[in-house]
């Protein structure tokens, strides 16, 4: 187990990815933040309360749960079973900007079930990909536009997150 | 998504049949209703579907009259992207004398994944999950078992009450050929809700006193002490002989009435699985009162469903 973010660069990475998000993003525009269950949640609550900061103005926050989206869960498998979640977004996503949020980008796959997600849900002006950590090895042609902290660990290993809201502490490690 | 699975994530649904609740664990039924909780949202959107069953086909199979219940199946099953097949018992083989074993059999020679079915024989379902392959849900099964209906009615209870524990729950009507109210006891009982049937004497089942409730054969000495009432409907098909003397009487002794409403607890739930008879099992004002949650039984008992229809499929792919 290597600690590769200790919970003082988690909140520089976010600092910097805010205003990276609000330099790019024409203020024309309404934005909103959806984070991924479970961690991309969190990460998205944090990610929101900084932007409405920056901007001056409330930036709504919702959840999406993307089970239902998965692309595995017809394929035949021993592996945990997924459990479904709620989706909780308390807004109209037409027309804005989303911001949609997780922790790690490895395959892609989540990121896809999560656009497909979103788009039974409304039609956004733009979709645009937030990640604290970004992890080689996708496979689907997907990137994020906002990348925290780039790795390229071998593809059996496990990046895994913990934040302070869902499990005490706030570090990433692999291993 | 590829941090720690909470602990608990680590429950699995192992079963691809949904026979009846008496079977199922406490854990196991919560386990549906906090998976029915992830659904009800689909029903709130622009698009009204998700994925999950695509490319699966889903068979109604209903040999007893049913519009609320097959509706809301097939809808549940067209959310989740499955398709459905419509099938009837007048409008198929079965009319020509083609058994219950044939029919599904041909049935899934079609390539049908889940039949849901409904039966006027008791342990029909679990005489079809026997024989096929295919998942079963059963959607009511002689006076056995309804299982969505129990799961949906715990649901909205729990929904608005928080948790079943401790709560008082009254059942009230034509226990005998319920399998509401079996599978009612079932899930309530096992969550923690105290049960109280309650009907006339020509009305319980054989043997009551084996199941895990009071009896009462009187709805004055019940109303007051209730946290909810669950109204059955008086299945007139069903009756034989003479139950009770008149549909007065009965209204006048088990009906719920504005009167009987008045001495009620203030935040007694109103339930009833439909269709209601109005003016017999309870009045209308009753029925349309801010104290009934019949609409959104029907609600909720959607989501419950999906959440059904998924969790079977989810098991068969795990064994497969």
């Amino acid at each position: 187990m290597k600690v590769i973010l200790n919970s003082r660069q988690i909140e520089q990475i976010l600092a910097e990815l805010t205003s990276r998000i609000i330099s790019e993003i024409s203020p024309q525009f309404d934005v909103a933040v959806i984070g991924i269950r479970s961690r991309g949640e969190i990460l998205a609550q944090r990610l929101s309360s900084l932007l409405s900061q920056g901007l001056g103005r409330e930036i709504p926050c919702g959840t999406l749960d993307i089970t239902l989206y998965r692309d595995d869960l017809n394929s035949p498998r021993s592996k945990a079973q997924p459990r479904v979640r709620t989706t909780e977004i308390g807004f109209d996503i037409d027309e804005k900007i989303v911001i949609l949020v997780d922790d790690v980008l490895y395959t892609g796959r989540s990121t896809r079930a999560a656009l497909d997600s979103l788009r039974d849900l409304g039609r956004p002006k733009a979709i645009k990909l937030a990640v604290l950590v970004d992890r080689a090895g996708r496979e689907l042609p997907i990137q994020a536009d906002y990348a925290g902290y780039k790795t390229d660990v071998e593809p059996g290993e496990l990046v895994q997150v913990f934040l302070f809201e869902s499990d005490g502490k706030e570090e990433v490690v692999i291993g | 998504m590829e941090s720690l699975k909470r602990k608990d994530e680590q429950f699995q649904w192992k079963h691809k049949h949904l026979l009846g609740l008496r079977d199922l664990s406490a854990e196991e039924i919560t386990y549906i209703l906090d998976t029915a909780k992830g659904f009800e949202e689909i029903s709130t959107r622009s698009v009204k579907k998700a994925p999950p069953l695509r490319g699966k086909v889903v068979c109604n199979l209903f040999f007893e009259d049913s519009t609320r219940t097959r509706n809301s199946f097939t809808l549940a099953a067209s959310r989740l992207s499955a398709d459905v097949i419509e099938f009837t018992k007048t409008a198929s083989s079965v009319s020509k004398g083609e058994t219950l074993l044939d029919t599904a059999r041909n049935l899934e020679a079609m390539g049908i994944d889940i039949v849901v079915i409904r039966h006027n024989a008791g342990g029909a379902a679990k005489f079809l999950s026997r024989n096929i392959n295919a998942c079963v849900v059963n959607a009511g099964d002689g006076f056995c078992e309804h299982p969505t209906q129990g799961l949906l009615d715990v649901y909205t209870i729990r929904k608005i009450k928080k948790t079943l524990e401790g709560l008082k729950i009254a059942i009230v009507g034509d226990i005998a050929h319920s399998r509401v109210a079996r599978s009612c006891m079932w899930a309530m009982t096992k969550l923690g809700a105290e049960v109280t049937f309650v009907g006339p004497p020509t009305l319980m089942p054989a043997q009551v006193d084996k199941l895990p409730v009071s009896v009462s054969y009187s709805l004055d000495e019940v109303i007051e002490k209730v946290d909810v009432v669950n109204m059955l409907r008086i299945q007139f098909e069903r009756l034989g002989g003479n139950p009770f003397p008149s549909v007065r009487e009965y209204s006048h002794y088990f009906g719920l009435t504005v009167e009987r409403m008045k001495r009620a607890k203030p935040d007694i739930m109103v339930m009833h699985p439909g269709p209601i008879n109005r003016g017999l099992e309870m009045e209308s004002e009753v029925a349309d009162g801010s104290n009934s949650v019949i609409l959104e039984q029907v609600k909720n008992g959607l989501a419950v469903r999906m959440a059904a229809l998924f969790l079977v499929n989810q098991a068969a792919a795990v064994q497969e």
